[in-house]
């Protein structure tokens, strides 16, 4: 016994670095994964507060730029709704068409897209009603999926994170793939699964794919920078160039799918009905 | 330790980890090389405090950088890790002679300081970012990371240290 507690004393360095160390590295395996994050991250309260108070300090330097790119967005969006007007189809009712999915907004407060994993921080959370799995975009196209909210904040899997995988497809054609990254470029990210049938070329748009219960169809992505074709493989290798650029974002959109449960729901009736 | 010096230390963990987490982390030169200045506290903690409290406050030191990176326990296991085995990095660096003559590192003959910082900086990197990119078929980029942000590192611990360092 007196043996034991020798042992321990005279090794207690060496034994608190291995727990502590351990602990760590289960806590980094854990996330690798897990689809969930575990319970550090920056949308907490301590952190939450700092960055945003760091953002309203910060905030204003990139004020003209802001205002610019939603003056954009407003001008994008009047073209749109007069060319609703002046086509001959009548008007859809928007009450009925467009509610599926509530849109709100939020402010970055906290960015990364230097490391293989990326989380930006958002200074809105569940008392905003907003829960986990919902799609963020901005006014240029997709950022990413919310992973974790505490009251004030959320953070969000940028799709910078080589956890990430969104259903995407060519705007032209009905062909769909994953949009994964590759960690290389932080504006350029990867599509794949693309069947070697489709017809593709260099300066293709490509949109979300709308079969996800997160986001809606045709939310824009960005444009085919280059692609290959090994002889005998089936599927491209696309690269795509984001519209958006993810290393310069400020206010964001939620989007929140009304329908999400019930097509959960029905699902997974489904799965446990073949089971 | 003295009273002094536990004051100085927790000023010094404060200072860094605000540095760090709000400048530090969004240089992002060439696209993804950050200095990891943080690591300065484990470099300067004191060489005859205690090593137990060394190894657990790094671990706080690294957890606090991951909450706020989002990088789930990377930084932790790093600094533990340097934390651990420092005191082999000090014998290979300053010789045996600092255990008994409690040299001060800011008065240590710059070729042994420069080689201690350089060591630990980069073994700290290297550990973040197998730790980070988690797969051995990217050996070449955790080597790039490594080398590049280590490099970026050791310069600004280095300016630290001349711009902090008291004359005598």
């Amino acid at each position: 016994m007196r043996q034991i507690i020798f042992f321990f004393i005279r090794n207690k360095n060496f034994l608190l670095f291995v727990f502590l160390f351990l602990f760590s590295v289960g806590l980094t395996i854990r996330t690798h994964s897990f689809h969930k994050s575990a319970f550090v991250n920056s949308s907490n309260y301590v952190s939450g507060t700092i960055y945003s108070v760091k953002n309203d300090i910060v905030g204003y330097f990139g004020l003209r730029k802001e205002i610019k790119k939603l003056v954009d967005e407003n001008t994008a969006l009047r073209t749109k709704i007069d060319l609703n007007k002046s086509s001959s189809i009548p008007p859809l009712d928007s009450s009925v068409a467009f509610s599926k999915y509530t849109y709100a907004t939020a402010e970055v407060i906290n960015n990364n897209y230097a490391g293989s994993k990326n989380y930006l921080t958002i200074n809105k959370g569940s008392r905003d009603s907003l829960h986990i799995d919902l799609g963020v975009i901005s006014s240029k196209g997709i950022v990413g999926i919310i992973n974790n909210v505490s009251r004030k904040y959320a953070t969000v899997q940028s799709i910078l994170n080589t956890k990430s995988q969104i259903n995407s497809k060519l705007k032209n054609s009905q062909h769909f793939g994953s949009l994964v990254w590759n960690t290389k470029d932080p504006n350029v990210v990867q599509l794949i699964d693309i069947p070697r049938l489709a017809k593709i070329a260099v300066g293709d748009t490509v949109v979300t794919g709308g079969m996800s219960t997160i986001f809606p169809k045709g939310i824009l992505i960005g444009a085919i920078k280059n692609f290959t074709l090994e002889e005998d493989e089936n599927y491209f290798q696309v690269d795509v160039q984001l519209f958006n650029d993810m290393t310069d974002l400020k206010n964001v959109y939620i989007i929140e799918n009304n329908d999400a449960d019930e097509i959960k729901i029905l699902e997974k009736q489904m799965k446990d009905a073949e089971q | 330790m003295q009273s002094n010096e536990i004051f100085i230390n927790s000023v010094r963990f404060i200072i860094l980890v605000m540095f760090q987490i709000l400048i530090l982390n969004h240089i992002n030169f060439l696209g993804f090389v950050n200095p990891y200045i943080y690591v300065l506290f484990i470099l300067l903690y004191p060489i005859n405090g205690n090593k137990s409290l060394l190894i657990f406050v790094s671990f706080l030191l690294g957890l606090s950088i991951d909450i706020f990176g989002d990088s789930v326990g990377i930084h932790a296991a790093a600094s533990v890790f340097i934390a651990f085995i420092r005191p082999f990095i000090l014998k290979f660096s300053f010789g045996v002679s600092y255990e008994y003559n409690m040299i001060k590192i800011n008065k240590a003959p710059p070729v042994a300081k420069m080689v201690y910082v350089i060591t630990m900086v980069f073994l700290h990197h290297f550990v973040l970012f197998v730790l980070e990119i988690f797969s051995l078929s990217h050996i070449i980029l955790i080597l790039k990371s490594t080398l590049l942000s280590g490099i970026f590192s050791v310069l600004l611990i280095v300016c630290t240290l001349l711009l902090f360092s008291r004359k005598s």
